[in-house]
């Protein structure tokens, strides 16, 4: 393709139906795995508080399987459950919990213990703190985590496109460096991006208009 | 049982520890494709964090830098070199690779080192201007040391991210580990692409570690009793590798 230009504008417009498509099932890859990954985090962060000599463990756990680069953590998966996306959730779940897990605790964490210690003397029991006064005051750190965790399982979702998922990687892998087609490559990717940012942003109103009061410290 | 029995079996197979498919080759490829972008990354990044560090001037583009790269997938980035180097007639498998891998390896390099010049104390700066230290002994003998754990972070969290992101390229036709995983997937064949896993796993692992030690050993002895842990100082937000 030496004479073909970078981008063909045609091949955009004939092919919009695809690209929403496909930009569909990332979407929906994203926000499932986000969510499973966000309901673990909240109970092994749960557990962790309860019991303290797991911290350390699943610490230092997530710590390394956080270097394991997403190939070979798809890969690992592939043998068990094949070219499917129960794999690829598997994975991406994976990651967002080791994401996670550390901003739950640190939020939790972040509670003033003067905080607690008013909330106990007022009567509260142990699920009303968590709910009524630790998770209010831990939701900008908790965000921020989601925040991370939400961008890069965006950037994850395309390298299911090599164990025979959709999303963008479809564009960027099968039609565009497989088949050397760079309008699809483009698409995919500039798409991609704009959906991490997209994503980022509106998760940063979320937290802003849950937490009024953090408005003019947290920025 | 049965599927670890076979892994086992292609690990003992002879031919997968030699000639151009072997397991040691696909190693070194591994290494050298990743080790000259990263090498390359750290000459350029290094002085260019420094200079942004020590004057304050490009900061804004420091910072912004490395934001835009965390949203750029790794794949994206690989597949965005391609039809470029391909139309500069520089080839397909391992140029793009080595530019993709350079590309991600500068912004944490730099961001982190513009990072630790910025927070060292200013009274010492001072301190030093005062003995009559010139501004390039002021950044070699005292921002420098200072900010080395942090700017060594920044080299871990490229490393690593090198290293992970090497792998990928083998949908472009590069060698390295990458190739026993996407041969594995395109060949059926779970063994191969299992051990492939495991391996660039252990290497990515390994970075890690290895940069971790070389973070500890490294820390100017001044800065040893400060009571600080200089372990995990990374200023740019935890990301895993893709």
């Amino acid at each position: 393709m030496p004479d073909e230009p970078l981008i063909r504008l045609d091949w955009i417009v004939d092919n919009l139906g695809e690209i929403g498509r496909r930009l569909g099932e990332h979407i929906v890859m994203t926000v499932i795995a986000v969510i499973i990954g966000f309901v673990i985090s909240f109970a092994l962060a749960l557990l962790v508080r309860r019991y303290h000599s797991l911290a350390a463990p699943v610490l230092a756990a997530s710590g390394v399987l956080y270097t394991v680069p997403s190939l070979a953590l798809f890969a690992l998966v592939l043998p068990f459950t094949g070219l499917s996306l129960l794999s690829a959730e598997i994975a991406l779940v994976s990651y967002t919990v080791l994401i996670l897990v550390r901003n739950v605790l640190t939020g939790l964490d972040s509670v003033p213990p003067d905080v607690s210690e008013a909330a106990v003397g007022m009567g509260f029991t142990a699920s009303q703190r968590l709910w009524r006064i630790e998770l209010p005051i831990a939701l900008p750190v908790i965000v921020a985590g989601l925040r991370i965790a939400t961008v890069t399982t965006i950037g994850l979702v395309t390298v299911t496109s090599l164990i025979g998922q959709g999303g963008l990687g479809y564009l960027i892998v099968t039609i565009g460096i497989n088949q050397f087609f760079s309008t699809a490559i483009y698409v995919g990717a500039i798409l991609s991006v704009a959906l991490a940012i997209g994503a980022d942003v509106a998760l940063l109103r979320i937290q802003k208009a849950l937490t009024p009061w953090a408005r003019s410290r947290a920025g | 049982m049965e599927f670890l029995r076979a892994v086992v079996a292609w690990l003992l197979d002879p031919a997968h520890w030699a000639g151009s498919g072997g397991i040691p080759t696909r190693v070194g490829e591994h290494l050298l494709l990743s080790g000259g972008p990263l090498v390359i990354a750290i000459l350029v990044a290094l002085p260019i964090g420094l200079y942004i560090g020590h004057t304050g001037r490009g900061a804004f583009l420091a910072v912004n830098l490395s934001n835009i790269g965390r949203a750029l997938p790794s794949l994206g980035i690989l597949g965005i070199f391609l039809p470029i180097t391909a139309g500069l007639g520089l080839g397909f498998g391992v140029p793009p690779t080595v530019i993709a891998l350079f590309a991600l390896a500068v912004p944490p390099i730099v961001t982190n080192t513009f990072t630790g010049i910025r927070e060292v104390d200013a009274e010492l700066i001072e301190a030093g201007r005062g003995m009559g230290m010139r501004e390039s002994e002021l950044l070699l003998q005292v921002e420098l040391p200072l900010a080395m754990p942090i700017v060594l972070a920044g080299l871990r969290t490229s490393a690593v991210q090198v290293v992970a992101t090497a792998t990928l390229g083998a949908v472009l036709g590069t060698g390295g580990l990458g190739r026993y995983i996407i041969d594995g997937i395109a060949q059926q064949d779970d063994p191969q692409l299992f051990v492939g896993a495991v391996i660039v796993a252990l290497l990515a692992i390994a970075t890690e570690l290895a940069f971790a030690a070389l973070q500890r050993a490294a820390i100017s002895p001044g800065m040893r009793h400060s009571g600080q842990s200089p372990a995990g100082l990374d200023v740019d937000a935890p990301r895993p590798a893709l």
